[in-house]
């Protein structure tokens, strides 16, 4: 029985949600009496591997190459069932997503997905998630047979609490054949060259879905102007084409360190946090104060940003 | 082309959430409830197929009475017919594979071509409702998708990956793709539309025609608000009062400006 990791890598490249993913991997495996393993798959991960302060098991295939959901379900399965791992771990990005559920609908499990915190009491594992955009939090119980699958969300674990143990390379050859793979994956592409390149501002004025309307936005552009500072976007508001793709801060867009962050009408999902994160002073304008931007907020405002914004922009000629 | 597009009802996107008297749940009794936004997506991607290859769409909801709501909406829109999967019983709490088993039985029951859902829900947000699906049925699949090309019984669909990358997957029909949002613009529902919603077909199965409830193996134990871990300063007053102090601070403490 064994806590196993799943990693993630590109090209060699490790993907640093792994090692917070690890860090939490040990934290459990000392609470729960557990040793820790790690896995990584795909064309690189031989080399990723010896970045990792642990016990490594490389999943070779030459099918597991290039990522397919069908074979990263069943390389990652043989390993569990060789393994007889009693807790599966992964970080929770975009390819965890995409194959992590149905292996564990192929072992009859849930996956407990986007999980931020654990309590172990006993033998009992306990996983807090967050619902509603992160506005409540669950805490979610197993209530099944091992082995328990859980991914956890970007930035919840901590890599410098990462204990160095023995480093090992093994080589696990799971049994995949062509047959079983049914998608085939073509080229990774950019869509197009950034023109404007918002790491590189001091000063960020960002708008989300509070702004209503595209009719609105002369409003933050006045206070940008106000401010010297770029003008940035959650999603919702680059998805409606109300600012150009680029403007966007997220996951799936920018990720922006600026002296001075000011969301405006942002309630502050996950995928907007870990792309804005990083910034020096987090302002937040919101009309509602349970809105999670306030968890990060060093700075904030509880109102109508339509009222807000313009005494802001009074403010400041002052 | 026969889609089925997978929908849920979730609570309105501004709604003031309270947690329930059992601390298991949100409070729902004066909730507004509305089509899951991503879902949303997937419906328009599932229109827009059919009007571009001919066939027809199904709309799939599993959800309490009140969910009929957000399904004769999707018929207005331009879906064919729906299949409603009613019960009161929550559908395991918190656990995806229960409600996805029920699904999955029904969408056997109409062996379709193409299943799109949305790539995650609002309300429980765990993201795998399409994924199990797919696995159920035994059909590949592909999540996060931007973009959907049809031709003959091979799909070519847009995947999107982090920061800004994308990749091309190709993979036979039947298949299953969750849609993110944004991947497409929304139609509104015509008069015309509303109209015909009325006289079109909506079956209503209960989880007993589809091999009874399985038991969940993962519960909601407690739910609750989160502490905040920082503590931010929260300037009050009237607009202009809090706007000024918050300058000030931003100006003469942070230094930021």
């Amino acid at each position: 029985m064994s806590i196993l990791v799943v990693g993630e890598q590109r090209e060699g490249a490790l993907n640093k949600m792994s090692l917070e993913t690890l860090a939490a991997a040990q934290q459990m495996g000392s609470q729960l009496g557990l040793p820790v393993h790690m896995a990584l798959f795909g064309k690189g991960a031989a080399l990723a591997a010896q970045a990792i302060p642990a016990a490594v098991q490389v999943i070779e295939h030459p099918l597991l190459d290039s990522y397919t959901p069908d074979a990263a379900c069943i390389g990652v399965r043989q390993l569990i069932e060789k393994l007889g791992a009693r807790v599966v771990l992964f970080p929770h990005t975009y390819q965890v997503r995409d194959y992590a559920p149905k292996l564990a609908t192929s072992l009859d499990r849930v996956l407990v997905s986007d999980v931020i915190a654990h309590n172990v009491n006993g033998v009992a594992l306990t996983l807090v998630r967050q619902l509603f955009h992160g506005k409540v939090n669950a805490a979610v119980k197993f209530t099944g047979e091992p082995p328990f699958f859980a991914s956890l969300q970007a930035g919840a674990y901590r890599v410098d609490n990462l204990e160095p143990s023995p480093a090992t390379v093994e080589t696990f050859t799971p049994q995949i054949a062509p047959e079983q793979v049914r998608s085939k994956p073509l080229d990774l592409f950019r869509e197009s060259a950034r023109a404007v390149d918002l790491s590189a501002a001091d000063v960020i004025v960002s708008v989300g879905r509070g702004i209503k309307d595209p009719e609105n936005l002369p409003l933050i552009e006045q206070l940008a102007k106000a401010l010297n500072a770029e003008i940035a976007a959650s999603r919702p508001i680059c998805d409606n084409g109300w600012l150009p793709m680029e403007r966007q801060v997220g996951s799936s867009g920018q990720t922006v360190a600026p002296k001075m962050y000011m969301a405006i009408g942002i309630s502050g999902a996950i995928q907007h946090l870990v792309g804005m994160k990083g910034s020096k002073v987090v302002v937040a304008i919101n009309k509602d104060p349970e809105a999670p931007i306030f968890e990060i907020a060093d700075y904030g405002i509880v109102g109508d940003l339509f009222q807000v914004v313009p005494a802001l922009i009074d403010a400041l000629k002052k | 082309m026969k889609i089925v597009v997978a929908i849920k009802q979730v609570p309105a996107r501004d709604s003031v959430l309270r947690v329930d008297s059992a601390g298991k749940w949100i409070a729902d009794a004066d909730l507004t409830y509305e089509i899951n936004e991503p879902d949303a997506y997937a419906l328009e991607a599932g229109l827009q197929l059919k009007e571009q290859v001919g066939g027809e769409v199904v709309v799939l909801s599993a959800g309490p009475a009140r969910a009929a709501q957000t399904i004769r909406e999707a018929l207005a829109k331009g879906a064919d017919r729906a299949v409603h999967i009613e019960s009161e019983d929550n559908f395991g709490g918190g656990d995806p594979l229960v409600v996805a088993k029920l699904m999955a039985a029904a969408l056997k029951q109409e062996s379709p071509d193409l299943v799109l859902t949305g790539l995650q829900s609002d309300d429980l947000g765990m993201g795998q409702t399409g994924v199990i699906l797919a696995e159920l049925l035994g059909v590949p699949h592909a999540t996060i998708i931007m973009n959907i090309e049809v031709s003959g019984t091979t799909l070519n669909v847009k995947r999107e990956l982090e920061d800004g990358w994308f990749q091309n997957v190709e993979m036979p029909l039947p298949a299953l793709l969750t849609m993110q949002s944004g991947s497409n613009k929304l139609r509104y529902a015509t008069l015309m539309g509303i109209k015909k919603a009325k006289t079109k077909e909506l079956k209503k199965l209960s989880p007993s025609d589809l091999g009874g409830m399985a038991a969940p193996t993962t519960v909601i134990d407690r739910v609750y608000f989160p502490e905040r871990n920082k503590q931010s300063q929260i300037f009050e007053g009237s607009p202009k009062e809090a706007a000024e102090k918050l300058i000030e601070k931003l100006r003469f403490e942070a230094r930021v400006i």
